[in-house]
């Protein structure tokens, strides 16, 4: 092998991407704009939520407890009445609706325990369950405090101290940001080997490097270094100017390693591009099978869902992506400021996972580029 | 400005007058004024690259007029209604071989697909494709895909397409280029057997054989953007006093041209006894499949030799070169160079070896400069010599000039140049060079030649070159006639020129062709029977105005497009397999139950108060606890490496100060990287908590009063236990449907616009509405199909429990596949290559569908931008009809108004892709 032909091959793949205006824009558009978008969309699980309110008692306590719901977190609660609410949660208007039966506050302050009914909408389970919990909160405390003028109650002392550590207001958009970042490093890492590769073969000038004294390995590395730079710099450049200048959320840890853990992914998704792009025959075959790999990779790996809650069996063949222990390395080290001490088991799963398919791909290489010249 | 008008007197089919054209900053066609005779044989002639192409792409209407005027059977042809009343009047063969054709379809779906696109009927259709077929020999490959044709039968299909619909006009472009000389005579004997029918028919010819133009009744010589000169074949050569066509064109070329011109002599190669052979071939076979591409072929060609190889384009020449060169290993039979066996490891060889691809396979988007260089570096020519050797070998093949300029800029003859100067960068001992001079002109040829004869009489070079011309084959050393994967002959030029009797190479050439052709019966050209074709029904086509809306043309697309589709069973596969699988894993996978969570306990208590807390949460189905924290060091090392999600600490003397009543303060830490999993477990965390103190409040007998003031009663609506699969599944449908039908229709358009076939559709009256749709139309059935195979999977093997009407779920996935393949052909009409409509698809849809559309959080919580997103995005309103039909018992009237943004969406993206597509080039 040898490196001086990596480096001028690689570099004749930068001047490629350099000369296609169409794909750098959409590069920087994934890095800036779509972050931002992203960052900007979803502050909080319960954010605005939309709730109603039947209110068959029209007493001071029911119209305590639809003034307690206010943003952020609830939209204005909409007055409505019996017949709306069926209706108005048919059609996906209201996650939430409350009622409160006639006679409420009568019933409250005689002990005789009136019951409020609320109603969910299971279908949105991001904030069904954590919405429910909190409905039932608020409640409980308006009418504690509407009653605690009346007489006392007694409570037992205890109180729990709930903190959340690194990210104290559990700011959506610090994860929402970085894991946006680590999708699309995983998006472009394939596009930019697999599709070249597929474009090359189509424009014949793969089979044209076949026959130069330059060898499968030599090719597959310099996409693999030159394209992996590309995504990199995008990406550091990313984090500093739009995760962290722009949008303010607070990173921890080296950076430096954090860098270090992206171009090990990198060598395994450009790897993985590159294996896509051998069992393709054509442009829209790869397209599809570009999605077919990158909706689970994004859906699975644990940047949309904790991956703890997931059956087990797609937990361990979740383990096989790349995108998994990238995920974990972000989260450790850019949240949690965790060293190499805690995130090497995931660098040793990365360079695994990028060794195999690097292997295989490059045994396919010669073979399936000259069968379908 | 060249001026060129033929006698006055005679009926023109095409007038032009001071027409210019530009790309970019090249110049195409300077202030060309011509008129065309109408019903004879014109030829324009001259190299590649002169403006030919761009001036019968101009007349055809395929290409955009820039500047000038066209009038074509006297139609204003910058007027697009009148364009479009004429086009069914006109038929194109663009350049390359089967361009416009669609390679996985047969010869009768190619023929068939145009017929439709002129509203023939079934038993027109029928008659026309037999009549044709027989016509031009192609009846017994009927069913063939017309990828796996000759070069030769692929152009008499695409003459087939052409004249299907009984043009006035008819244009070609090289016909007859890349074509063996028994297939291009008998295509000429069609043309001139199919005007003999047809008198009134005007054929315009592109080519680059003078000694097919020798036979036309007028010519048009063009070189550089302008008209040399125009008139009859025998007017040129008593104008200019040549003999051949030829020696006239290089006449009448300017004199600074001419002056580079010499004739070219190669000295005869010496008779060595005892030559050293630079390579054999034995039993060489190349297989495909059942198709034998390569046939035992055998040769040994010595050092210095220039050996010619001459046959059809796919008869295994390219194929048998590539085996040279190692790119593809033989099925059978072996190969040396210098003596060494092909070995596609053996990089030595390779460097002694120089190879020249048929197709430009330089890379387009680095300058010729850098080009030279790269190559240089990947020979391992010593780094001080690659500055003078690229000066050297730029100097020598005329590319001094063009050095900082990228290849797409040149004209086809100078890119070959430039791919052969790359070959020869490295100074080899042995080139292999597929066609080097297809698309050259003939000084640059002749030019090329001489330094052929230098490098292989001076410098021993062994030069292995492929070529359709016959003077050059006369050249070489020694030629062999390549057909059907064999061997024919091999020998001398003069030994083969004097089998047969025959009075030339080509004439001997011919021979040898019909002899093998016959003794395998195959591609005659049958005679032309009782012409019927142009007498009985001329012809609904061309009377009346074409409608703006014609449903037959589409369906002919769509046909096409679905027969294209049913030919690439991988793809479809994918798209209906793809979605299953995504669907049982996005189903299963994706569950928004956090539960497993890790928890560990700093209990500095240690009593049974203490234990009792800890339990109540620990012991929970949510969470897993893990061994005890010892000290806050261990607490911050575990939650750092996301050992644990929660970590509790029960201060000293908390059972102690809960007897005596004294305030207390349990802490609990949560691991708030992952947002929603933390607010999940602050959730858990604070009914557990709430739930024990009220358990410890009824133990201790105030339980009346802490049991509550209210009662508040939970209802679950429409997914009562609260599974996830239930929320999930119908969620998941939405977003498959999006992803894959998007991506489907993405390429349709841009593919056809990088691979040639669009000039169909610039040149039939067919509208872009028309194009659209069709396109369309096949993406949305495969997609229908996939949508009810998803909800056959939602209810049986998910169980997730259909409630409403199934009636406004199918209409709802109708309108919204046709809003996500709509979609797709938007990006696809508006991207310019491939890669970027498929990358702008993946980015374009993944993130609004997964994310903005309210699968896991309602549009309604959103904010800015991709609020906006949301509000207008196709998969949120089916997603609400989705989950409206599934889990909440609703029908149409309930969901109407989820169907009026779909209902509008379709026509609105369809129309911006119409307005984006251009029925011209550009």
């Amino acid at each position: 092998m040898h490196l001086k032909h990596v480096l001028h091959l690689g570099v004749k793949e930068l001047f490629s991407l350099l000369r296609d205006p169409t794909m750098l824009v959409l590069v920087i558009y994934v890095f800036t704009l779509s972050i931002y978008t992203r960052a900007t969309a979803i502050p909080e699980t319960l954010h605005k939520a939309p709730i109603a309110v039947v209110d068959e008692d029209r007493s001071p306590l029911s119209q305590r407890i639809t003034d307690a719901f206010y943003p952020p977190y609830f939209l204005a609660p909409k007055v409505i009445n019996q017949a709306e609410m069926d209706a108005r949660m048919d059609a996906g208007l209201d996650t939430f609706a409350i009622n409160i039966p006639p006679e409420f506050q009568r019933d409250v302050l005689a002990g005789r325990q009136p019951t409020i009914q609320l109603n969910v909408d299971a279908t949105r389970m991001s904030q069904a369950f954590t919405g429910s919990g909190y409905i039932q909160t608020i409640i409980n405390e308006e009418v504690s405090a509407f009653v605690q003028r009346y007489r006392t109650i007694p409570t037992l002392p205890v109180d729990i101290n709930l903190r959340a550590r690194f990210n104290p207001e559990l700011n959506k958009s610090w994860f929402a940001t970085v894991m946006g970042v680590i999708n699309n490093v995983t998006m472009l890492a394939i596009v930019l080997t697999g599709a070249a590769l597929i474009r090359e073969r189509e424009h014949g000038t793969v089979e044209h490097l076949l026959v130069m004294p330059v060898t499968p390995l030599e090719i597959m590395l310099s996409k693999v270094w030159s394209m992996g730079l590309v995504v990199l710099t995008a990406s550091a450049l990313s984090l500093v100017f739009v995760v962290q200048g722009w949008l303010g959320v607070p990173l921890q840890g080296s950076f430096a390693l954090f860098l270090v853990g992206t171009a090990l992914h990198l060598f395994a998704t450009t790897a993985m591009g590159i294996f896509l792009g051998t069992i393709a025959r054509s442009m829209p075959q790869f397209g599809l099978l570009l999605m077919l790999v990158l909706l689970p990779l994004q859906m699975l790996s644990g940047a949309s869902t904790p991956r703890e809650s997931m059956p087990e069996l797609v937990q361990h063949i979740m383990l096989a992506a790349p995108n998994t222990h990238y995920v974990q390395i972000a989260q450790a080290i850019l949240f949690r400021d965790a060293g190499l001490e805690v995130v090497w088991p995931q660098f040793v799963f990365l360079i695994l996972i990028g060794t195999i398919l690097f292997g295989f791909t490059l045994a396919r290489f010669r073979k399936t580029i000259a069968s379908m010249g | 400005m060249s001026e060129s008008r033929f006698n006055a007197a005679e009926k023109t089919v095409a007038r032009l007058d001071d027409v210019n054209l530009r790309y970019g900053k090249v110049r195409a066609l300077a202030n060309i004024c011509l008129d065309v005779p109408a019903g004879c044989m014109v030829g324009f002639i001259g190299p590649d690259g002169v403006g030919k192409s761009s001036l019968l792409a101009l007349i055809a209407g395929a290409r955009k007029i820039q500047d000038g005027r066209i009038e074509v059977l006297g139609v204003d042809m910058a007027n697009a209604a009148e364009r479009r009343r004429i086009l069914p009047r006109i038929a194109f063969m663009p350049q390359g071989l089967g361009k416009n054709l669609y390679p996985t379809l047969s010869v009768f779906d190619n023929i068939d697909f145009f017929a439709r696109l002129f509203g023939q009927d079934r038993l027109e259709r029928r008659r026309r494709i037999i009549e044709l077929t027989r016509a031009t020999g192609l009846a017994p490959f009927i069913d063939r895909p017309a990828g796996k044709l000759s070069g030769g039968m692929k152009q008499k299909l695409g003459l087939c397409c052409a004249l299907i619909h009984d043009p006035d006009l008819l244009i070609l472009d090289e016909p007859t280029t890349g074509v063996d000389p028994l297939s291009r005579r008998q295509f000429w004997e069609l043309i001139g057997r199919i005007r003999a029918t047809r008198p009134g028919m005007s054929v315009l010819v592109a080519t680059a054989y003078m000694e097919e133009a020798a036979r036309f009744d007028t010519l048009v010589a063009m070189d550089a953007g302008r008209v040399l000169a125009a008139g009859r074949p025998e007017e040129m050569l008593r104008q200019t006093g040549t003999e051949s066509l030829e020696a006239a064109f290089i006449a009448l070329l300017p004199e600074e041209k001419r002056r580079k011109h010499r004739k070219v002599v190669i000295p005869p190669l010496e008779d060595e006894i005892d030559g050293e052979i630079a390579i054999e071939a034995k039993d060489l076979t190349m297989r495909f499949g059942t198709f034998t591409a390569v046939d035992k072929v055998n040769f040994r060609i010595r050092r210095g030799e220039i050996f010619g190889f001459l046959g059809s384009n796919g008869c295994g020449k390219t194929t048998t070169m590539k085996m040279l060169t190692g790119l593809l290993p033989p099925t059978e039979g072996q190969a040396w160079l210098f003596g060494r066996e092909v070995d596609p490891r053996d990089l030595d060889t390779r460097r002694r070896v120089g190879y020249m691809s048929q197709s430009f396979s330089l890379y387009s988007e680095l300058s010729v400069r850098q080009n030279l260089r790269l190559h240089a570096r990947l020979f391992e020519v010593p780094a001080e010599e690659i500055e003078q050797r690229t000066q050297e070998i730029a100097a020598r093949f005329g590319l001094l000039d063009v050095m900082g300029k990228l290849p797409a800029a040149l004209p086809l003859g100078v890119r070959q140049r430039l791919s052969l100067a790359v070959a020869m960068i490295h100074k080899p001992e042995m080139l292999i060079l597929d066609e080097p001079t297809s698309g050259v002109d003939p000084i640059m040829r002749d030019a090329f030649w001489e330094s052929l004869g230098e490098l292989s009489r001076r410098d021993g070079v062994t030069i292995f070159i492929s070529t359709h011309f016959m003077n050059e084959a006369e050249r070489c050393d020694r030629i062999s006639l390549m057909h059907a994967g064999q061997v024919l002959a091999v020998g001398t030029p003069d030994e083969l020129a004097a089998q047969h009797g025959a009075k030339s190479l080509e004439d001997s050439f011919v021979a040898y062709l019909e002899r093998a052709a016959n003794d395998k019966g195959e591609e005659r050209g049958e005679e032309m029977e009782d012409q019927t074709t142009s007498t009985g029904s001329r012809d609904n086509a061309h009377t009346g105005k074409p409608r703006l809306f014609d449903p037959r043309r589409m369906l002919s697309y769509a046909r096409r497009e679905t027969l294209e589709l049913i030919r690439d069973p991988i793809r479809l596969t994918l798209a209906l397999l793809g979605s299953v699988i995504l669907m049982l894993v996005m189903g299963y996978g994706i569950t928004m139950d956090v539960e497993d969570l890790t928890v560990a306990v700093l209990d500095r208590d240690q009593t049974a108060i203490s234990h009792d807390y800890v339990l109540n949460i620990a012991g929970s189905r949510y969470f897993i606890e893990k061994e005890p924290i010892r000290d806050y060091q261990d607490l911050d090392q575990r939650m750092r490496a996301g050992k644990l999600a929660l970590a509790i600490e029960i201060p000293p003397g908390f059972g102690r100060d809960l007897a005596r009543g004294r305030p207390v303060s349990i802490g609990a830490w949560i691991d708030g990287a992952m947002p929603t999993r933390a607010e999940t477990i602050q959730a858990y965390v604070r009914g557990m908590h709430a739930h024990w103190l009220s358990r410890k409040a009824r133990e201790a007998g105030h339980g009346q009063a802490l049991a509550g003031l209210v009662n508040i009663e939970t209802r679950f609506r429409y997914n009562p236990d609260v599974k996830s699969l239930v929320a999930m599944v119908p969620a998941v449908i939405p977003l498959l449907l999006m992803l894959i039908p998007a991506m489907l229709a993405a390429l349709a358009v841009v593919r056809e616009k990088e691979l040639g076939s669009i000039i169909n559709f610039y040149v039939t009256p067919t509208t872009s509405l028309e194009f659209l749709l069709g396109k369309q139309a096949p993406y949305i059935a495969l997609s229908l199909a996939s949508f009810l195979l998803l909800t056959l999977m939602a209810v049986t093997l998910f169980r997730v429990p259909f409630t409403g009407s199934f009636a406004a779920l199918t209409l709802g996935a109708l309108l919204y596949v046709s809003a996500a393949t709509a979609l797709g052909l938007l990006l696809s009409t508006f991207m310019r290559s491939q890669i970027a409509a498929l990358f702008a698809t993946a980015v374009l849809t993944l993130l609004p569908a997964a994310e903005y559309s309210g699968m896991l959080d309602p549009v309604s919580s959103l904010e800015g931008s991709a609020r906006l997103i949301g509000e207008i995005y196709p998969t949120t309103h089916f997603l609400t009809i989705s989950r409206g039909t599934f889990s909440k018992a609703l029908g149409f009237p309930d969901l109407w108004n989820a169907f009026l943004p779909l209902v509008i969406a379709v026509p609105v993206l369809i129309g911006l892709s119409a307005l984006l597509l251009k029925k011209q080039e550009r």
